[in-house]
């Protein structure tokens, strides 16, 4: 009962009116822990992506977080330089688009600012073995799809993909999304080496250590995240916020 | 003070030194790269340089075959790669940018490098980033260069690869013609052929089992209008590479001989006279013959069934005139007879009777049979063809236009210049030994797949053509 109070609040609260959505506790398997299963608590999440105009709204309040103010320590020089000004998306069709070319930095300010926080690497990864509700397309050929074709120019919005048995939109085939602790399982950029690390955690090889060394899904998100930095900006790179559930 | 100016005097006279033996790193040269099959031209400096290189990673759809396109991974926009030129004892400074569109972070391995990962490491970049490195050019060589990142097959397998040539410090001897050949197998979702977006198949990456083994990228990249050229009398250099991921090339051209072949790409062992060379997946080596008759050279893997099949097929066009002692082209067509000149009968039993038709489905049963003994090698199983060699059968508007003209080029073959499906062929087809009854089953068949106009042809009609033709 209290979450569902919480969660009214919540949607109250944003002009967006994104939704949350409940998952359940459970388990996953992580690619680096081989033959492991980690457990991950009930949470709540954003049902989309944080769009523009969800950002843009942030901004205005937060005007530290401005284009142009932000400091070269929190963002890269690309931030939100798809944007027409510092507090303006000043494209339409952009508002509903998931925001991208956003810092880990901005993206944590901005849930933070909900009293919220990222998703976690183990959270995201246990949402992102589930396929569409419907049963329409397995998640693989969904992630395979969306891998082999360049990003475009200009991103479709939130909600166009596909939506899993929680109700939560676009975990796949969109974006990118920002985690929590995106640095913590991280490959070297060497992949083959990695395993002189010995650890498993530290270990991106492709033939030592992994879980499924042909769950190349997985590990191109492992790859991806490792290749960033906290105030590094990508064209295809958004984020969603979690809420943890009080117990 | 007076050593305090002694120190400087010393400092502008190493300033000027640096300055006369070659710019300071920041301000290095910034070399000139080139895609397939262009090679920089040789370098002509005596002394050691300091360079710089910028080489952008770029995830973009183009053509694998006709009707095919797959997302190839890129080091700048092709594949393979751009061609890096330099030279032994060069100092380099590496710029790799990775597109701001790719999905993926990218670097690169240069097996060129002596150091941790080639490269890889200090160049491992996200999307819309750029990372620097510098390195220098100990060993000679021509070596192939990858992206190395998690998964690190499937980069390689999206055409990650190209190659760098460290060039000796006494250069390599001139040749008249220098070309870049880099071999590479891929892995669809859909079988050879299948038309739309492929997307990559791990599983078949993983038995070794490619749709595609291409030479430079795609089929046909080096046939037709885009056949590599020589004249006769020429010396031909080509810089060979194979990228993988899986595949070893047994690297061939039909119709010459390597003069010499620089083993592995190393510069110190030379083999002269070979006929085949084994490239090893992320290996190269560097092959040189002298072209001394006109004609069509073809490069080849001699994994035959790659060739015919799959697409390691390429061209060199040589001109000039015709030189008979050293190759006389068909000089007589004989009958052979190995018992001796008189038609001798080991027993009297007649012939099997060849069954005969009663029907168009028994003629498309019997037909496919042909199909499958006479024409299936170059105009494939479903009619396809081979892209810059064998003209399609599926389809096809040279075929359906006309039923007496297909009737003609089954009983005397065709030479010279067609235009199928909007794309032209120049090639030959040589006159098939087919009785009436197998030409007008096969062609039945052929006009009976593949969305052709299902038209039948009777071993009348054969008939009729045959005596056109003896007129």
């Amino acid at each position: 009962m209290n979450w569902i109070l919480s969660f009214l609040i919540f949607s109250g609260n944003l002009a967006s009116g994104a939704d949350l959505k409940s998952v359940p506790e459970g388990t996953y398997r992580p690619l680096l822990a081989k033959g492991k299963t980690t457990p991950v608590a009930a949470f709540q999440i954003d049902e989309t992506a944080v769009t523009n105009s969800d950002f843009q709204l942030f901004v205005k309040s937060h005007p530290e977080w401005r284009r142009g103010v932000v400091k070269a320590l929190f963002a890269d020089s690309k931030y939100l330089h798809h944007w027409r000004t510092g507090v303006e998306v000043g494209d339409k069709s952009l508002e509903k688009a998931p925001v991208v070319n956003v810092s880990w930095f901005a993206a944590k300010a901005y849930c933070e600012s909900r009293q919220m926080r990222l998703p976690t690497v183990d959270e995201w990864e246990y949402l992102a073995q589930f396929g569409p509700e419907s049963g329409k397309g397995d998640v693989k050929s969904i992630i395979l799809e969306w891998y082999s074709a360049p990003t475009p120019e200009v991103l479709p919005n939130v909600r166009t993909t596909f939506s899993n048995r929680f109700g939560v939109w676009d975990v796949h085939g969109l974006i990118w999304e920002w985690n929590y602790d995106f640095n913590t399982a991280f490959v070297t950029g060497e992949s083959r080496g990695d395993t002189a690390l010995e650890k498993s955690m530290f270990c991106g090889s492709g033939a030592v250590g992994a879980a499924d060394p042909s769950d190349y899904a997985a590990f191109m998100r492992f790859g991806f995240r490792s290749s960033l930095k906290g105030n590094f900006t990508v064209a295809n790179l958004g984020f969603r916020c979690v809420k943890e559930i009080q117990k | 003070m007076k050593q305090l100016i002694a120190l400087w005097a010393v400092f502008l006279l190493l300033g000027t030194v640096t300055v006369s033996g070659g710019r300071c790193l920041a301000s290095g040269e910034e070399l000139v790269l080139t895609d397939a099959p262009e090679v920089p031209p040789p370098i002509k400096r005596s002394k050691a340089a300091n360079l710089v290189v910028h080489l952008e990673t770029k995830e973009l759809r183009k053509r694998m075959a006709d009707g095919v396109d797959y997302t190839f991974w890129t080091f700048g926009g092709s594949v393979p790669g751009k061609f890096i030129r330099i030279r032994e004892g060069d100092s380099v400074e590496f710029h790799l940018q990775n597109h701001p569109s790719s999905k993926m972070p990218h670097n690169i391995d240069l097996h060129a490098v002596t150091g941790p990962g080639g490269g890889a490491a200090a160049s491992f970049t996200a999307p819309g980033h750029s990372s620097v490195f510098s390195f220098k050019a100990l060993n000679a060589g021509l070596y192939v260069y990858h992206c190395a990142t998690a998964p690190v097959g499937m980069h390689i397998a999206n055409g990650m690869y190209g190659l760098i040539l460290v060039e000796p410090k006494e250069g390599l001897p001139k040749v008249d013609r220098e070309y870049y050949v880099m071999q590479g197998d891929f892995y669809t979702k859909g079988k050879n052929g299948e038309p739309g977006l492929q997307p990559f198949s791990m599983e078949k990456a993983l038995k070794e089992q490619p749709e595609y083994v291409v030479f430079n990228g795609s089929v046909g990249a080096m046939t037709g209008d885009k056949a590599l050229k020589a004249k006769v009398g020429e010396t031909v250099r080509l810089y060979v590479g194979n990228g993988g991921p899986n595949l070893i090339s047994s690297f061939h051209v039909i119709g010459e001989i390597f003069d010499k072949v620089y083993i592995e790409g190393g510069t110190k062992s030379i083999n002269e006279n070979v006929q085949t060379t084994l490239i090893p997946a992320g290996g190269s080596a560097i092959v040189e013959f002298k072209v001394e008759v006109p004609g069509t050279a073809i490069l080849v893997d001699h994994s035959i069934f790659r060739t015919f099949n799959k697409g390691s097929l390429g061209m060199l066009k040589v001109e000039g005139a015709e030189d008979k002692s050293v190759y006389s082209g068909k000089l007589s067509d004989e009958v052979y007879m190995p018992e001796g000149s008189t038609i001798q009968t080991v027993d009297n039993a007649p012939a099997p009777k060849q069954l005969l038709a009663k029907n168009k489905a028994d003629q498309m049963t019997y037909g496919k049979r042909v199909y499958e003994n006479a024409c299936m090698a170059c105009h494939q199983s479903s009619g396809t063809g081979i892209a810059g060699a064998f003209p399609p059968l599926a389809a096809s508007d040279f075929l359906n236009a006309d039923k007496s003209r297909a009737i003609q080029t089954v009983l005397a073959g065709r030479t010279g210049e067609i235009v199928v499906n909007g794309v032209k062929y120049n090639s030959v087809m040589p006159a098939q030994q087919l009785n009436d009854e197998d030409v007008a089953n096969v062609l039945t068949y052929v006009y009976g797949s593949w969305g052709n106009s299902a038209k039948v042809v009777s071993s009348g009609d054969v008939k009729t053509e045959r005596a056109k033709l003896k007129k």
